[in-house]
């Protein structure tokens, strides 16, 4: 018992599966836990509104609402300044947040690849569509073409009629041999069969492409049809929505603030989800593109470590953790299993790099053509020189598209992570030295 | 490039008009840059090309960079966002609207366009200002620019008369004309110009420089909202005080319609992260101003570094005790718009020929010179201006 | 448990579901064109997700909200920058009839 840390205040940053769990269990092991998230709702880009919720996340949800777990939604972490402080966006104020340990689940975004036509209104991300069609959008009647890469077509295609849609075809850009080796790769994760075999019989009367890709989205004010091409036709589909992402890149932001080590891409993690910076966990998607599954277990392992980790490290870890962890880190080691065969399955092919013509808008908060790229020798470059990446999303748009068109590495993430009042930053000293803190588990910072 | 005759260290702002400039006299020059073109303070700063006149140095040497400004003001790449906004003085009170008035009769009487506003003009020339301002100094020619693609420029003309530019190529060491670089070669040259900004330190220890931060942060487009670049008359007390901390209200329109809020002085940092403490009260400064900032967003901040010297002028010739190296750096909050002045200067005085304003306020020989005669450099904060 | 609230999309009134997002709120109003890009281009929401910031509106006379991340309450006043699809010139925000 004398590694329970009754008045260890754990911060819980994405309130996904991952950061679900985190929470959950670090408040279960005896942590005071705050979750913040910057949607309105929890559950993540998963959970979120679904209807009809799946069983395990009307679950987790429930033990959320029955829990002292504070949880704040709306709430968007601004700035990491110093170890231990974050300060939040919450319903509009400054919000400072201490914390003694931190467990980072910010999740992924869809990766956007530039082609003719990809900015036109109603060309949309395929967690995109999903995410309007759950939060509301009625699609009864409309046309949606599904296309680009990655399991999420399937499931979103398989979705997208229950909210009244068409989808006439779905094209996804990896060979059919790919998939055939992704399909064969889930037979070693018992859970997962049910799981296709399900969309495989919802798929059956749609009309799924391999190896084919969007070349062109047309349209004046809005997109009225695509274009998409396989190894012998190119052919023009009408359509009222277009659903395209290549897969996903995880959410770094957070942690490269906070200085987390990332390697290839993903955030470096210990055994218990550890990061390099001290004191700063992180669980799900940044640590490697997996899906839900292998987000809970990492964000169960985060939860409980964080929770039950000694401040020493060289102290011995107790039997408690290990035997609460046991189950977590076994299914986390069959998830990271998934996760290798999805990354083989969905290698991007190089005939992408060829979409953008020299006039297609790679950067679209700055509308920096492709053209205007020539010549620049880095993203910081083209960013001193040509704007690129300077705008609302501050390159996390075209910063996953230039990495993979010209091979470039994003670089310098700079406070506020995301575009927030001016009033807010004015105040934010303020409401540091403001000691009626309205949020019982947040202290103001030193 | 084999045996260049000058090799400039930073490809800064300064630097490429250093390059731009002693190109232009026929040197074969080679340009080392650590990072990219217009990296440093060049890529941090405000941009904001103004005349100031709190000594007569600084007078003439902004005069002079701002008409070499205007004159190749038609050829700037569109990227290089000349915008001649002019800059408003705003006077909080009568005792500031007295010193716009001393300042806007000195202006005139040196042949600069100013002209003083009441609150009246002040509120037709920019509506958004909080009420009960005393009123103005507008000064018509000053500009602003974003200065990444000026350096950019000024090196594509000194390479179209064959300089070289190297990027991604770190000076580790000088001694006297041989650079060390990060990978161990060696190279030399008869003239070596260090331009790495407030790294130049790093380069010639002892250099009478210290870093100076500035936070800055860029709000959201908002078109119209300012239509001058916008200082408070009290930025002068920042700007030239020796304070170890200080904020004024400095707020730029940018071509895109977004604005550049500084700024802030600080001594004694070195890293580049933001002190929520300083950026709050530059901001809130802001807003004491222009209370409808407020509700703009804000994309980024970030910060940057002076190099300042002691007087607060730049060091332009030769390097005292150190044959065939010549600085051209220490520029503080001047150097956007004193780089084309400095490249100038330095080019004439390497030729041999007599630069266009008396250069002795800004050789470096006056800092390494007898003791008695640094301690005698009056501290701009005492100066008032004219 | 469909509950249906009425708010405003530039100044119209539009009926949705409890629980949609205000970008939902902004295509049921048929208006697919949120915004103009700094050139000109017309665009919507990409994400869904609050990372790309296309979805951008002003919602309850504060500028440049994530549409995509509020939900929507009773008589919520939702205002994009191109009024209606292919009208209004950029940054005419006033001429949807949405000034403040
Ligand atoms: C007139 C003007 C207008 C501008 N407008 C915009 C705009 O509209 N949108 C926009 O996004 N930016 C804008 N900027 C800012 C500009 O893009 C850079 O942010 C600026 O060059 C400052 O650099 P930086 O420190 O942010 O990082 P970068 O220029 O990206 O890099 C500078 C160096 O600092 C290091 N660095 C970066 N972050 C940190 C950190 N947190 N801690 C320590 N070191 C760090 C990097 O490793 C890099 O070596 C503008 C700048 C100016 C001068
Ligand atoms: C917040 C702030 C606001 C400012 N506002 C204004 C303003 O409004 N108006 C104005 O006129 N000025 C302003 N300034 C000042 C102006 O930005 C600088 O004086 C000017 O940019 C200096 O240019 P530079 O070329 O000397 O140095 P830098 O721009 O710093 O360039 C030095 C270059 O040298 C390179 N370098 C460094 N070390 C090495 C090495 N060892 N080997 C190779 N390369 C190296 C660097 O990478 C860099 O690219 C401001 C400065 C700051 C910080
Ligand atoms: S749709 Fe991307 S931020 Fe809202």
């Amino acid at each position: 018992m004398s590694d329970l840390h009754p008045s260890r205040e754990i911060v819980v940053v994405g309130a996904g599966p991952a950061g679900l769990q985190a929470a959950l269990a670090a408040h279960d092991a005896g942590a005071r836990v705050t979750l913040v998230d910057a949607s309105p709702e929890a559950g993540g880009q998963i959970w979120r509104g679904g209807h009809p919720p799946s069983r395990i996340a009307a679950r987790l949800l429930g033990r959320l609402r029955d829990s002292p777990v504070q949880f704040l939604r709306g709430c968007t972490i601004v700035d990491a300044p110093k170890p231990g402080q974050l300060l939040a966006m919450h319903d509009g104020n400054p919000l400072w947040l201490s914390y003694h340990r931190l467990v980072l689940a910010t999740g992924a975004r869809e990766r956007f690849l530039p082609f003719p036509g990809w900015t036109l209104p109603n060309v949309l991300g395929v967690g995109g569509i999903q995410a309007l069609a759950k939060g509301g959008l009625d699609l009864a009647g409309k046309r949606v073409v599904v296309a680009g890469s990655g399991p999420l077509l399937l499931s979103v295609a398989a979705s997208l009629p229950l909210y009244g849609a068409q989808v006439p075809v779905i094209a996804e850009q990896a060979s059919l041999s790919h998939l055939v080796r992704f399909a064969l790769g889930l037979r070693y994760l018992p859970g997962k069969i049910p799981e296709a075999l399900q969309l495989a019989w919802r798929l059956q009367p749609l009309r799924f492409q391999a190896a084919t890709y969007p070349v062109r989205a047309h349209g004046d004010m809005r997109l009225t049809a695509v274009t998409l091409r396989s190894a012998d036709r190119e052919w023009t589909v009408d359509c009222d929505y277009l659903a395209c992402a290549f897969g996903f890149v995880p959410n770094l932001e957070l942690a490269e603030l906070l200085g987390c080590t990332v390697r290839e891409g993903f955030v470096v993690v210990d055994n218990w989800q550890q990061t390099t910076a001290p004191d700063v966990y992180c669980a799900g998607e940044p640590t490697g593109i997996g899906g839900a599954e292998k987000a809970m277990a990492e964000g169960a392992v985060a939860g409980l470590a964080a929770a039950l980790l000694p401040e020493d490290a060289n102290s011995p870890v107790s039997r408690n953790l290990h035997s609460q962890a046991a189950p977590h880190l076994a299914r986390r080691a069959r998830c990271h299993h998934f996760a290798q065969v999805l990354e083989r399955s969905f290698p991007l092919r190089p005939e992408l790099r060829d979409l953008p013509l020299p006039e297609t808008t790679v950067c679209r908060c700055e509308d920096v053509p492709l053209i205007h790229l020539e010549g620049c020798s880095s993203w910081r470059d083209a960013k001193l020189q040509r704007r690129l990446g300077m705008g609302h999303c501050q390159g996390r748009v075209c910063g996953a598209a230039t990495e993979f068109l010209l091979g470039w590495p994003m670089q310098s993430v700079r406070p506020p992570l995301s575009p927030v009042p001016v009033r807010l930053l004015a105040a934010a000293a303020l409401a540091k030295a403001d000691d009626s803190n309205p949020h019982p588990q947040t202290r103001p910072g030193q | 490039m084999k045996h260049p005759d000058a090799i400039v260290i930073g490809a800064g702002i300064v630097g490429a008009s250093c390059a731009e400039r002693l190109s232009a006299d026929g040197q074969r020059v080679l340009v080392l840059e650590a990072e990219v073109v217009g990296s440093g303070a060049t890529a941090a700063g405000m941009g904001h090309v103004v005349v100031m006149d709190d000594n007569e140095a600084e007078f003439a040497l902004t005069r002079y960079a701002r008409q070499l400004w205007l004159e190749c003001a038609h050829q700037l790449p569109a990227a290089a966002e000349w915008e001649p906004v002019g800059t408003l003085w705003v006077a909080a009170d009568d005792e500031e609207l007295d010193a716009a008035r001393g300042k806007c009769a000195f202006y005139r009487s040196q042949g600069c366009r100013a002209d003083l506003l009441s609150a009246q003009d002040l509120y037709r020339a920019e509506p958004k200002l909080r009420p009960g301002l005393a009123g103005g100094l507008l000064v018509h020619d000053d500009a602003v620019t974003y200065p990444p693609p000026v350096a950019a420029w000024l090196l594509e003309r000194a390479r179209n008369r064959g300089a070289e530019v190297r990027t991604g190529v770190r000076v580790q060491a000088l001694e006297g004309g041989t650079l060390r670089l990060m990978n161990g070669d060696s190279l030399q040259a008869g003239l070596v110009v260090v331009a790495a900004g407030a790294a130049s330190l790093r380069l010639i220890p002892g250099l009478p420089l210290q870093p100076r931060k500035g936070h800055l942060a860029i709000t959201d487009r908002a078109p119209g909202f300012v239509h001058h670049q916008l200082v408070e008359l009290g930025y002068l007390k920042s700007a030239h005080g020796s304070a170890l901390e200080s904020v004024a209200f400095n707020v730029q329109p940018r071509a895109t319609g977004q604005l550049l809020i500084g700024s802030s002085r600080q001594f004694g940092q070195t890293g580049a992260e933001i002190h929520h403490a300083l950026l709050s009260r530059m901001l809130q400064r802001a807003i004491d101003y222009l209370p409808g900032l407020a509700d703009l967003s804000i994309l980024r901040t970030w910060t940057g570094f002076r190099a300042a010297t002691p007087d607060k002028l730049p060091l332009i010739g030769p390097a005292p005790d150190r044959e065939q190296v010549w600085l051209a750096t220490g520029h503080e909050g001047l150097g956007i718009t004193t780089s084309l002045a400095t490249g100038q200067i330095l080019a004439d005085l390497v030729a041999g020929r007599t630069p266009g304003i008396d250069p002795t306020p800004y050789a470096p020989a006056r800092f390494l010179s007898a003791e008695d005669e640094r301690s005698s450099i009056p501290e701009a904060a005492d100066v008032h201006f004219h | 448990m469909s509950t249906s609230i009425e708010v405003f999309v530039n100044s119209a009134p539009v009926e949705v579901k409890a629980g949609s997002t205000a970008a939902v709120a902004i295509l049921v109003a048929g208006v697919d064109a949120f915004r103009l890009s700094p050139s000109g281009q017309p665009r919507g929401p990409l994400c869904g997700m609050g990372i790309c910031a296309e979805c951008r509106a002003t919602i309850d006379g504060v500028a440049n909200q994530y549409t995509c991340l509020r939900l929507c309450h009773p008589g919520m006043r939702i205002c994009t920058e191109v009024a209606a699809a292919g009208a209004g010139a950029r940054g005419d925000a006033r001429e949807s009839g949405c000034s403040e």
